[in-house]
């Protein structure tokens, strides 16, 4: 615990901080541009500059270790200066120095109110400037259609380069050339796509870097700004909705050291157009084939009309991927009501059951958990793509050269090392009966983990994968009582499931599963069937059932529905969600939903008090008091419990008759997964182009082997 | 001395003959005020009027929807949205609007302006019959400042050497 005095006060900081954090926990501010806790330290812009007694010149504190500091000749602790004078001059030159090239074009910049370089010229600049030369201009690069480049603004932090290298793990951006001729490009002019590319915006200490869609819609100060959660995603990732006049405008992360860092994918980020796209506002009601709008009365009196007299087994009901609890837990209610057992919440059939317990459909290890990881087994999944900034944190162990990762499944490029196992479950049959050279690898691991994708359970032989994978966590202590490390995990790719999952939104007794429903429909067997934003399903299928489809766009479920009504995006409403983690976490409100849509639950409500089956709530206090009844667990806002671990071994006893297909991938088009990201410009855009580029590439590569050849 | 004083004021009505002289004497002068409106008061060139929007000399707008005179506003009277311009992606409004009912013409918008957009120009005379025609768009406030273009150019040429 090295001692330091810092502007006269004494205190003790852990070894192997930086000078910049030991002012920092004193209490100090110390202004920076390159410095970023969560980056490499680059020490390149040099305004974080303090006066350490007994030094000569004054030290860059961003990359200055307090362990690196001397005492003074009388064993003294080291003192730092961080307001004197020479500090306070120093500080006034470097901003003089960064202003000489950056363009004073404040009143158009979008990044005006919320810049870092604006706020510390206005603290710690001088004011004027004694330059009157020519400024530097730097060419625009277009990199990305997300991302808006105003390469003149760039002060050449090396932030946005660090980030993409570091955490995004794709080597895209680079900083060319020397002294003025320096700038931030990419290579060979390729565009920029990663998921977390619109990351770089938030970390861009000017407007160099902007959001593109946002491009001049609003300042920061005229946006409110609600703090909800992501769901496009099954992480959960916190974020803030900036929203004016009822629209929202832009998503930003925030931080939160469990989950998501300060990272959120473009997903997250730029699909806040597709809340406005495509939105059902009204009731609708099919009449000779066709829909027309409907009042709320009307929708109703078709539906109870239509439901009379039908029997519950004939009714069936699927909770989509972007339910929340509430909605979830109401319509269970009302299947329970209606004496129907049909109801399912695993769109994309995967074999996930109650039978483990909730540690057999929950990631256990925890997001945080990964970081002591040593060796990850991933099983059939892509988590660059099901959980991008999850990832992120892999790769950080990863390249800290603390975990290794092998996968089995589809190879996919997941932005680190990674051994290749195998492409299907006979690859795990190998490793767990020693065969495989990767068993080694995992036995000798002190915190291994694996994770199980979408992609190895969502098919005929689901189980026994799952089974499998029960298996191996068994056999090479994935799964340890005695220190509590649970490294058997489920990564899904919808935000309700879990929730859904929680509240045993599942095949009750006799029911039928997705599946079944769907082939129950075709059969004739199934008369109602009420999709609950469920548009991941072959809807086609159900053509020949009285389809209620409830959810916030007009999306697949809506075409082929006899009644839609309009329910709330989750921007909308105050809803819960459970991450892939079992974290119970609440959206908030940010804008009213559009027209006539209401909340989700509410509307699930009034239908049971048309069908003479009033749920017995009637608001989001008693809903969620009857839910915590049911499900405890989900009380904990924000909370993760440790799961029974005992439970898991159920999992294993599943007879291993597996198929020898590969594993498929749960997610093939990262930026179409769910109906707002289909109803988002910018979201479809992105998807064309990436499927563009990699038919270039295909082309490319084919082009090159014929040359070669 | 006094009191027979005071009595033979009284007596003689002389205060009140003194008054009525004064009064006369303004009703037959020839009048003070301005004959408005076939006349009008000299105006300062700070004179904070009616509100414009100008161009440059090309004929483009001079508004960059940096909306700074929209924060500054006190009286929250000035209303603007923005985006990139179709034609060359520039920072442009797409709405200006000014409440002319709210304006306390405190000219802070025209302080905040940093391109001399927003101008509170030497109009005062634009009273109007209905709440409605006071509410400015930037149509309005455009064909505003290409009608007092001449005016607050000079206006502001002559207030410069005191900015």
């Amino acid at each position: 615990m090295p001692k330091l005095i810092i502007d006269g006060a004494e205190i003790d900081v852990e070894d192997g901080l930086t000078l910049l954090q030991a002012c920092e926990q004193a209490g100090r501010e110390i202004p920076r541009f390159c410095y970023h806790e969560r980056l490499s330290i680059a020490g390149n812009c040099r305004m974080c500059l303090v006066e350490v007694k007994g030094m000569p010149k004054l030290a860059a504190s961003c990359a200055l270790g307090v362990s690196d500091l001397r005492p003074g000749p009388e064993g003294q602790p080291p003192e730092i200066l961080t307001t004197s004078p020479l500090v306070q001059k120093a500080r006034s030159g470097t901003m003089e120095f960064l202003l000489i090239n950056h363009p004073l074009d404040c009143p158009i910049c979008d990044q005006g109110g919320e810049c870092d370089l604006q706020d510390q010229a206005d603290a710690f600049g001088v004011g004027s400037s004694r330059y009157d030369e020519n400024k530097r201009a730097v060419e625009n690069r277009n990199i990305s259609p997300l991302i808006k480049t105003i390469m003149t603004r760039c002060i050449s932090c090396t932030r946005c380069v660090r980030f993409m290298t570091e955490i995004a793990g794709v080597e895209e951006l680079g900083q060319i050339g020397r002294g003025e001729d320096a700038e931030i490009t990419t290579y060979l002019n390729k565009g920029m796509l990663s998921e977390l590319s619109g990351n770089v915006v938030d970390i861009c200490p000017v407007g160099a870097l902007t959001h593109r869609p946002f491009a001049f819609t609003a300042r920061p100060w005229e946006m409110k700004k609600t703090e909800s959660i992501d769901v496009m995603d099954a992480q959960g990732a916190h974020i803030r909705i900036d929203t004016r006049g009822g629209n929202v405008l832009r998503i930003l992360p925030r931080e939160s050291d469990d989950i998501n860092e300060e990272w959120i994918t473009d997903k997250t980020r730029f699909v806040c157009d597709g809340l406005k796209n495509q939105r059902l506002d009204t009731p609708y009601i099919k009449e000779n084939g066709k829909l027309r709008p409907a009042t709320w009365a009307q929708a109703f009196e078709a539906i109870a009309k239509r439901m009379n007299n039908v029997d519950g087994k004939r009714f069936a009901a699927i909770a989509g991927d972007l339910a929340a609890v509430e909605e979830v837990f109401a319509l269970k209610a009302l299947s329970d009501q209606l004496g129907s057992p049909n109801t399912d919440c695993r769109t994309q059939n995967c074999s996930l059951s109650l039978d483990g317990g909730r540690a057999g459909y929950l990631f256990n290890t925890t997001i945080a958990g990964l970081d002591k990881a040593d060796v990850i087994l991933l099983i059939g999944t892509d988590p660059r793509r099901e959980a991008a900034v999850m990832n992120a944190r892999i790769r950080r162990g990863v390249s800290s050269g603390q975990t290794r990762v092998g996968l089995v499944g589809a190879p996919v490029d997941l932005s680190y090392d990674h051994d290749y196992l195998g492409a299907g479950p006979q690859t795990l049959v190998d490793i767990l009966e020693g065969k495989h050279a990767f068993s080694e690898v995992l036995k000798e691991a002190s915190n291994p983990l694996l994770i199980v994708g979408e992609g190895a359970i969502s098919r005929s032989d689901g189980r026994a994968v799952l089974a499998l994978a029960g298996r191996l966590a068994n056999d090479f202590a994935m799964v340890r009582e005695e220190d509590g490390w649970n490294g058997f995990n489920i990564l899904h790719t919808a935000a309700g499931r879990v929730g859904a999952m929680d509240v045993g939104f599942l095949p009750g007794e006799g029911g039928l599963d997705t599946n079944g429903i769907l082939e129950a429909s075709e059969a004739g067997n199934v008369e109602i069937v009420y999709l609950l934003g469920a548009d991941e399903i072959e809807v086609e299928r159900l053509s020949k059932s009285f389809v209620i489809y409830q959810g916030s766009h007009g999306d697949k479920g809506a075409a082929i529905a006899d009644v839609i009504w309009p329910g709330a995006a989750y921007s909308e409403k105050t809803a819960t969600y459970v991450n892939f983690e079992g974290r119970p976490q609440m959206t908030m409100r940010a804008v009213f939903p559009p027209g006539e849509a209401r909340e989700d639950w509410t509307i699930i409500r009034a239908l049971s008090q048309t069908l003479g089956k009033t749920l017995p709530y009637d608001n989001a206090m008693e809903l969620r008091q009857k839910i915590y009844e049911l499900a405890p667990q989900l009380a904990a806002i924000g909370a993760v419990k440790n799961q029974e671990m005992a439970s898991l071994r159920a999992l294993s006893h599943e007879a291993i008759r597996i198929q020898p297909t590969p594993f498929s991938l749960a997610i093939d088009d990262f930026y179409q997964t769910n109906p707002v990201t289909r109803a988002s410009v910018i979201m479809t855009e992105m998807s064309t182009l990436k499927q563009e580029m990699n038919a270039g590439k295909a082309a490319a590569h084919s082009k090159g082997m014929v040359t070669h050849g | 001395m006094a009191r027979v004083a005071q009595g033979i004021k009284s007596l003689f009505l002389l205060e009140f003959i003194a008054a009525f002289w004064l009064s006369m004497r303004y009703f037959f002068k020839p009048k003070a005020p301005v004959n408005y409106p076939f006349e009008k008061g000299p105006l300062s060139p700070r004179f904070r009027g009616e509100h414009v929007l100008r161009r440059y000399p090309n004929g483009e707008e001079r508004c960059i929807a940096c909306k700074l005179c929209e924060a500054v506003c006190p009286a929250q009277a000035i209303v603007i949205e923005a985006g990139p311009r179709r034609n060359d992606g520039t920072r442009r409004t797409t709405r200006y609007d000014i409440d002319m009912t709210k304006c306390i013409y405190c000219g802070l918008c025209q302080e905040a302006c940093p391109v001399e957009a927003i101008v509170e120009g030497p109009n005062f005379e634009y009273a109007t019959e209905t709440h409605e025609e006071l509410l400015y768009d930037k149509q309005r406030l455009l064909d505003n400042g290409d009608r007092w273009e001449r005016e607050i150019a000079k206006n502001i040429e002559l207030d410069a050497p005191y900015r």
